[in-house]
């Protein structure tokens, strides 16, 4: 019995995760909070949903098209870009806004350095930080959550706690999602349901997350209003991106860092860069600038962290050059 | 029973598939014909010490030892030798085979006679006559490893029953079966080398196994019997030794570092049966599984059996295999030809099916980090591939320790892309071996110049 066999390098295994269903369960677990967005802005949310995933998803199809590059869409990794975006955008900005967007999230962040796993920094939050230069007023402009009768609200949490204009929601109505604000971070609710299920199926680790929310709290307890130590840490936790950027920004895989040192000091960067921007920088929201600076930083990190091999000698990255 | 000391760092958890652990082991009828190839061990290959024609006995030499490592190579049957040259092996390399027809008969071998000599030097000189390599896979010559290296002394034996690599149950089945001879040839072993205490480590998905150690056990109280918590890589010896006494071996250096000796059961076991009726290493038991493999089963075949041969005993196949593999799934050698023969290190045949092996094309990295969380070594996985892949192997080496990695495997099975991680590692490593010769020979022959 002779048989042709196939030969190959070990091991000959795998465990069944891919990359695809990866990106499927970051999909999944932006659902509940895409699901809230649409139930307090209506239809007008769903519309910047549907506009921005499937601008994303259409680039990237014409893009590697066009580059004769192999096609990647079907790794999800544009409908989640999409998708992030679209969360991150106020429930009043234009469809054709939202759409020129994702194109810029995938051609100029994303798939001119590579495409996935190669962009430097985040692309939706890159989409939306070339947004706020273009359009600044219309990137401002929010609606209050139904039922309220007044489709423009005055201001979002942020800047009403900030330039004590407009209202301030209490503590349940940031909890349930009933303010104004982009369309995926008004519902701390639906955001840790998220959560929950990235850590269920174990796509992402709290290591960045606690980082960023414990240096960020510190930093907002810090700069309080009335002066050092004062701040509201529970309002700044619960407003604004944060909560939305601690569970799916910081820990997007591509832009941070591998080692879970190394996460950590991305983490406590952006905490701090965050709160900075907030109470002392120009902009009442801090989080999108926070994370691509410290998007920038991590090929430094990770050039920096050398863990010493089990058994091996600590060695600094230094000694090694010189090895 | 106690538990072990350490968690081993990263690891996965492969699904078991330890579906022959309750079969007791079958003994496989003689084979028309053995082929040994005369390299079954670390070190140089042996000389083949009979030609075409001759007649051979059970357990007689057939492949002498040639340099101060090797161990020699015996006769599995008795017959006729019908062809002694070079065969294609896995990893391309032709080694110099003997191939003997059996007669049937297994005449043994009238010099054999159970081991009388008790002292130290002479016991361990003797299990480099039983022709003894570690079984567990890598086929290093035990003997050699009963002696520390000068410098360094043994104060632990560590006996590895781990077996962490799913399908093969070649090691539960021996400490089921055999516990009291698994003892008789851990005293053997402390003789030799004077250690007093002996750590057996299990892990805990084999309760049967530790139950039956510690039953034969029992009255000897430098014995100790400890689960651990199931996680592969734990039987690699570095991993082991962590998870059962807590020790670190030094990168780059051997166990006996930090005083420990690890042995696998089976060996063990190899020891005891030699001492006591003086046959040497001719046959052992192989896990023969797989999805395509009609009765998955433990057989005792002799060393030298074509792989074929254990396939047709155990039922054949069901449909066309998609991979033969030698070993474990994780980190055993494909097989690119039935006509390939079972060696003494050879723990399991696997014929696999379609759905269990990864047939995933490798796609890009998106730096997700699970190899670097898997990695038992601590290593950078990620990062030494992109390295290797762009020429840099001795960037990966001199800051990433490529030369530590133990090719486990663990990365290249956690990786969602599929990258084919420990494939690059091994040509990286490789490559930082060529360079470091060529930079040996350009120093000596600038050397020759002055």
């Amino acid at each position: 019995m002779e048989l042709f066999l196939t030969a190959g390098s070990s091991p000959h295994i795998k465990a069944p995760d891919t990359t695809q269903t990866i990106m499927r369960d970051v999909l999944i677990a932006l659902l509940p909070t895409s699901v809230a967005g649409i139930i307090f802005f209506g239809l007008r949310a769903l519309m910047v949903i549907a506009v921005s995933v499937i601008a994303a998803v259409v680039t990237e199809f014409v893009y590697t098209r066009l580059m004769k590059l192999p096609m990647t869409i079907m790794d999800l990794s544009a409908a989640v870009t999409g998708l992030l975006l679209a969360l991150s955008l106020s429930p009043l900005v234009p469809w054709w806004m939202a759409a020129i967007g994702a194109v810029f999230a995938i051609v100029v962040a994303k798939m001119i350095f590579g495409g996935l796993g190669q962009n430097f920094v985040n692309p939706a939050l890159a989409a939306r930080a070339m947004m706020l230069a273009s359009w600044p007023s219309q990137m401002a402009t929010f609606m209050n959550p139904r039922p309220a009768t007044d489709l423009v609200a005055s201001a979002t949490p942020l800047p009403a706690f900030r330039y004590g204009a407009g209202e301030v929601p209490t503590l349940f109505e940031s909890l349930i999602g009933r303010s104004s604000g982009s369309i995926g971070e008004v519902s701390v609710i639906a955001l840790l349901i998220g959560l929950a299920w990235l850590l269920y199926r174990r796509i992402i680790t709290l290591d960045t997350p606690l980082a960023y929310l414990v240096s960020f709290a510190f930093f907002a307890w810090l700069w309080g209003q009335d002066g050092l130590f004062t701040g509201n840490v529970l309002f700044h936790v619960l407003n604004g991106g944060f909560l939305m950027a601690a569970i799916f920004m910081v820990s997007d895989y591509t832009t941070t860092p591998m080692t879970r040192l190394g996460r950590i000091i991305f983490g406590a960067g952006a905490g701090f860069l965050t709160m900075a921007i907030r109470a002392v920088g120009g902009y009442p929201e801090g989080v999108t600038y926070a994370i691509l600076i410290m998007n920038c930083c991590v090929p430094l990190i990770d050039r920096a962290i050398v863990p010493p091999a089990f058994g091996g000698p600590k060695r600094r990255r230094k000694e090694a050059d010189h090895a | 029973m106690r538990n072990g000391v350490k968690r081993i760092p990263g690891g996965v958890h492969p699904d078991p598939r330890k579906r022959t652990e309750n079969l007791e082991t079958v003994v496989m009828p003689l084979p028309a014909e053995v082929v040994l190839p005369m390299q079954q061990h670390i070190g140089a290959p042996c000389e083949p010490t009979v030609k075409k024609g001759d007649r051979v006995c059970v357990g007689q030499v057939v492949g002498a030892p040639t340099d101060r490592l090797a161990v020699p190579i015996h006769a599995s049957v008795s017959g006729t030798v019908k062809a002694v040259g070079p065969r294609l092996y896995a990893g391309g390399r032709h080694i110099t085979s003997v191939q003997i027809e059996a007669d049937g008969e297994q005449t043994l071998d009238p010099a054999l006679a159970p081991v009388s000599t008790r002292d130290p030097a002479g016991m361990i000189a003797s299990v480099r006559d039983s022709g003894i390599v570690g079984l567990g896979g890598a086929g290093f010559p035990t003997w050699y490893k009963l002696t520390p290296p000068p410098g360094s002394t043994f104060d632990t034996l560590v006996v590895n029953g781990a077996e962490c690599e799913p399908y093969i149950t070649s090691d539960y089945r021996e400490m089921v079966e055999e516990p009291i001879r698994i003892i008789r040839g851990i005293k053997l072993v402390q003789q030799m080398t004077g250690i007093r205490r002996v750590l057996i480590g299990i892990e805990d998905n084999k309760a049967h196994a530790i139950d039956r150690l510690i039953h034969a056990s029992e009255r000897d109280s430098e014995i100790d019997v400890l689960s651990l918590r199931t996680r592969y890589p734990q039987g690699g010896e570095r991993q082991l030794i962590y998870a059962v006494c807590g020790r670190i071996v030094p990168a780059g250096q051997l166990p006996s570092a930090v005083g420990v000796l690890v042995l696998s059961v089976n060996t063990i076991s190899a020891i005891a049966e030699w001492f006591e009726t003086g046959m040497p290493l001719t046959s052992r038991r192989v896990t023969c599984d797989g999805g395509v493999v009609a009765e998955p089963q433990n057989v005792r075949v002799p060393v030298g059996t074509r792989l074929g041969d254990v396939f047709d005993f155990c039922g054949g196949f069901t449909s066309h295999p998609a991979k033969v593999i030698m070993g474990g799934p994780m980190m055993g050698v494909s097989q690119f030809s039935l006509d390939n023969t079972v060696l003494k290190q050879t723990n399991a045949l696997l014929a696999l099916a379609p759905d269990e092996i990864n047939q995933d094309a490798e796609s890009v990295c998106i730096r997700c980090g699970r190899c670097v969380t898997a990695c038992p070594m601590r290593l950078m996985p990620s990062t030494m591939n992109r390295l290797i892949l762009d020429g840099k192997s001795e960037e990966a080496a001199a800051v990433w320790h490529l030369n530590d990695c133990i090719e486990c495997g663990c990365c290249s099975y956690i990786c969602p892309a599929a990258r084919n991680l420990v494939q690059s590692f091994r040509y990286g490593k490789a490559e930082v071996r060529l360079a470091e010769r060529r930079a040996a020979q350009a120093a000596a022959a600038a050397g020759e110049e002055k």
